[in-house]
């Protein structure tokens, strides 16, 4: 970005004596009243209750009591804790790349201008994304199943024995498969729209300097798109720190391979809602909520920087 | 003067008023324990009528609403059964913990009892005359459902085990159904040999079938006192469960199928899965969820770990409880007492329920009962002899449901991994310790 010279209004208004003297106007609450009405009672109000419920414990013998800040002490030396993060970090390193990158290259496919039936192609590849999450989970888990899902069927039919889906050592790869699945068209969307807005003389440009296909992307549509790639890629961290549908739905056919513990959203849930630790399931919601913070923060710092 | 008792006389309502409040929140939170209810106000509440909330999934009390409703025009049961297993227990503590739709009337397996009668979430029926109903039924599901003279719940079932056996399939292959566990494990040897598509059971961990196979061999894992709790998965009984179900594990011989999923129901009905050791209750699912082998299934005896041993154990049963913050509670009790000791009782055993109520479990009709879906057999008479059998000194923890909502997350290893069952088994003692220490308790 360049610098930006101050508006001349501004220094006009300063010099400019208050209007009505002394006396405070209350209009403006009139209008921001309603919203800030609205944020306290569905944003702050959770979050301070949240706060408010960690500080307590809750047990089946002695009741409820205060405990400061133990159950942050506790959560920090959870292994159960730290390994689901591990496992939702490990998901978001491996399947987050490979979803942006297919989004990205679908995008510039439809953006090429030389595909037939662009249109079809991208309502259909922004389908799946329509579909509900728990619908669309359900649906993969039963052409997972190796009895009588597709894979089994597949087996049946050739004769082959494929590597069971939701095994343990596969089902968070399934389970990146039907988010990749979701939310390609998505990405792909907001990717598209993005490219959309290039202006054309950059194009006429680049081809007046005899510059190919390869290079107008390098040099022009991705630089051109950064905001939307930054934008993408904070939403798919979030998503991926946030993992809990596919793998709630998916437990009831793979519960040896997909514990209670399984991502930090399922920690919570289980402690919660299995365990009646809700004061505890606070205390761990909330540190999951400052690291996915600060990571979607660094992340958005280095993006812009580079943008700049 | 006149002032002064003008302000006295003043102060003195404001303070009775407040009085009057504050005995009234203080009545209101023990009513039920307190004021015994005599049979004129059951009765008065069903000619009042009203509606009450039933969340149970046990599938004959379809027909006994109906019936109850007949008989008391103006009560509305509205029965509330899609729910089973964890996701009833979740919904059942959050509407309990929310103080918000408290169902009037809850299925509660023996299991999940103790949780909630600790922390006061059901009521007891004492004083609702159900004290009086302790010689009625069998002792094991009244020591589950009783605290000294509190009365938590009406025993609807219980679950002395049977080995139910797919008879077509071992007709087929000429294998003898097996008495002993060594036979078991040869037998399924035999059948997935001769047909690899067949497994003598479903096993991918399942806390109710472990703890009752751990019931049955002798093991008793825990011992519980009051707040004093001691879990131990290392007796000799746990050993010889663990010895001879790791072979069957190691050797692929059980169909990796959780229960109560299409999987299982499939694979009962088309005979991938051969035996079922499973409670008395079994016959009614079977009835209901496996309609296309009827015929092909038969009920003996469980096998035993030292041959001739006739030690059986439970699995499942439950009973119906009126939780505290049910609002109909004389309806509720009269609900539960018909479903459960009144008329209800032989309608349910009519569609193939397994009583808790000695007196049905002694009669001729039901010794002699034909199950048609097993070609004729007289279950029945292998229910009772296994009811005989079970010992009734085994307890579980007074958190059995959270314990068990984590036996997939240890024991469930062994099933897909390098875990040995004996470890799986120790992992999840650890974790049980250490809710247990956590919410409280002191835990040996």
């Amino acid at each position: 970005m360049t610098t930006l010279q101050p508006p001349p209004a501004a220094k006009a208004r300063t010099a400019r004596p208050p209007a009505r003297g002394d006396r405070r106007s209350w209009r403006g609450w009139g209008f921001i009243g309603p919203f800030v009405a609205v944020f306290t009672l569905v944003f702050l109000a959770p979050i301070v209750y949240s706060i408010y419920l960690s500080l307590f414990r809750d047990q089946l013998i002695g009741g409820t009591q205060f405990v400061g800040l133990d159950n942050y002490q506790q959560a920090l030396q959870d292994d159960q804790f730290w390994a689901s993060l591990g496992r939702v970090s490990l998901f978001l390193a491996v399947q987050v790349p490979i979803m942006l990158f297919l989004g990205l290259l679908i995008a510039l496919a439809l953006d090429s201008g030389r595909l037939y039936g662009t249109d079809f192609f991208r309502i259909a590849i922004f389908l799946p994304y329509a579909v509900p999450a728990v619908v669309a989970t359900l649906m993969w888990g039963f052409m997972y199943g190796t009895k009588y899902g597709l894979v089994g069927d597949i087996n049946d039919a050739f004769g082959v024995t494929l590597p069971d889906p939701l095994s343990s050592d596969l089902v968070l790869a399934s389970i990146g498969n039907i988010v990749t699945w979701e939310f390609v068209g998505y990405n792909m969307l907001i990717f598209y729209s993005a490219l959309k807005v290039i202006p054309n003389s950059l194009y006429e440009a680049a081809e007046i300097d005899g510059a190919g296909q390869v290079r107008v992307i390098t040099a022009i549509k991705l630089p051109a798109i950064r905001g939307a790639l930054v934008i993408a890629t904070i939403f798919s961290i979030i998503g991926s720190f946030q993992l809990f549908n596919e793998p709630n739905i998916l437990r009831p056919l793979a519960r040896n391979a997909i514990t209670t513990d399984y991502t930090p959203n399922f920690y919570t849930y289980s402690l919660s809602f299995n365990g009646q630790q809700h004061n505890y399931s606070a205390a761990v919601a909330i540190i999951m909520g400052l690291i996915t913070m600060v990571i979607a923060y660094v992340v958005q710092l280095r993006g812009m920087r580079k943008g700049a | 003067m006149r002032r002064t008792t003008g302000r006295l006389m003043r102060g003195l309502a404001v303070l009775s008023v407040l009085t009057l409040g504050a005995t009234a929140c203080g009545g209101s939170d023990d009513d039920s324990g307190q004021k015994a209810v005599s049979a004129d106000d059951v009765q008065a509440a069903l000619e009042k009528g009203g509606s009450v909330t039933v969340w149970a999934w046990e599938p004959t009390l379809k027909t006994v609403a109906a019936d109850f409703q007949k008989k008391y025009p103006k009560v509305k049961i509205n029965l509330v059964g899609e729910r089973s297993g964890d996701k009833h227990y979740t919904a059942l503590s959050n509407a309990i913990s929310a103080e918000k739709g408290v169902p009037d009337v809850s299925q509660v397996e023996y299991f999940a009892l103790g949780q909630y009668s600790l922390t006061e979430g059901l009521s007891d029926l004492a004083p609702f005359g159900a004290d009086k109903l302790k010689d009625k039924y069998t002792p094991g599901p009244w020591n589950a459902v009783s605290e000294g003279d509190k009365v938590y719940g009406l025993p609807m079932d219980s679950g002395p085990m049977a080995l139910y056996y797919n008879k077509k399939i071992f007709d087929k292959h000429k294998i003898a159904v097996p008495t002993t566990w060594d036979e078991y494990v040869e037998a399924a040897r035999k059948l997935h040999k001769a047909d690899p598509k067949v497994y003598i059971a479903n096993d991918a961990g399942d806390a109710g079938f472990t703890t009752s196979m751990l019931w049955q061999a002798g093991s008793r894992p825990y011992k519980v006192d009051g707040t004093k709790v001691k879990v131990d998965f290392s007796d000799a009984g746990a050993k010889k469960y663990t010895d001879t179900w790791q072979k069957l594990i190691d050797e692929k011989l059980l169909a990796p199928i959780n229960g109560w999923t299409d999987d299982w129901y499939k694979g009962l009905g088309d005979g991938t899965i051969a035996t079922l050791a499973s409670g008395a209750w079994m016959p009614a699912n079977f009835v209901t969820g496996v309609p296309n082998a009827s015929g092909d299934w038969r009920a003996a005896p469980m096998p035993a770990w030292t041959k001739g041993d006739k030690a059986s154990a439970e699995n499942g049963g439950s009973s119906l409880t009126v939780p505290a913050l049910g609002k109909n509670k004389e309806l509720a009790y009269a609900f539960v007492e018909y479903a459960n000791s009144g008329a209800g009782v032989q309608s349910r055993v009519k569609e193939g329920a397994f009583p808790a109520t000695t007196a049905d479990l002694k009669t001729d009709t039901f010794l002699n009962t034909e199950f048609e879906y097993f070609g004729g057999q007289k279950a029945n008479e292998i229910f009772a002899e296994s009811a005989a059998n079970v010992s009734d000194d085994w307890s579980y923890l007074p958190f059995q449901q959270y314990a068990n909502s984590i036996f997939n997350d240890t024991v469930g290893k062994a099933y897909v991994g390098n875990t040995k069952l004996i470890d799986g088994l120790k992992s999840w003692q650890d974790a049980s310790v250490k809710y247990g220490k956590e919410q409280g308790f002191t835990v040996e």
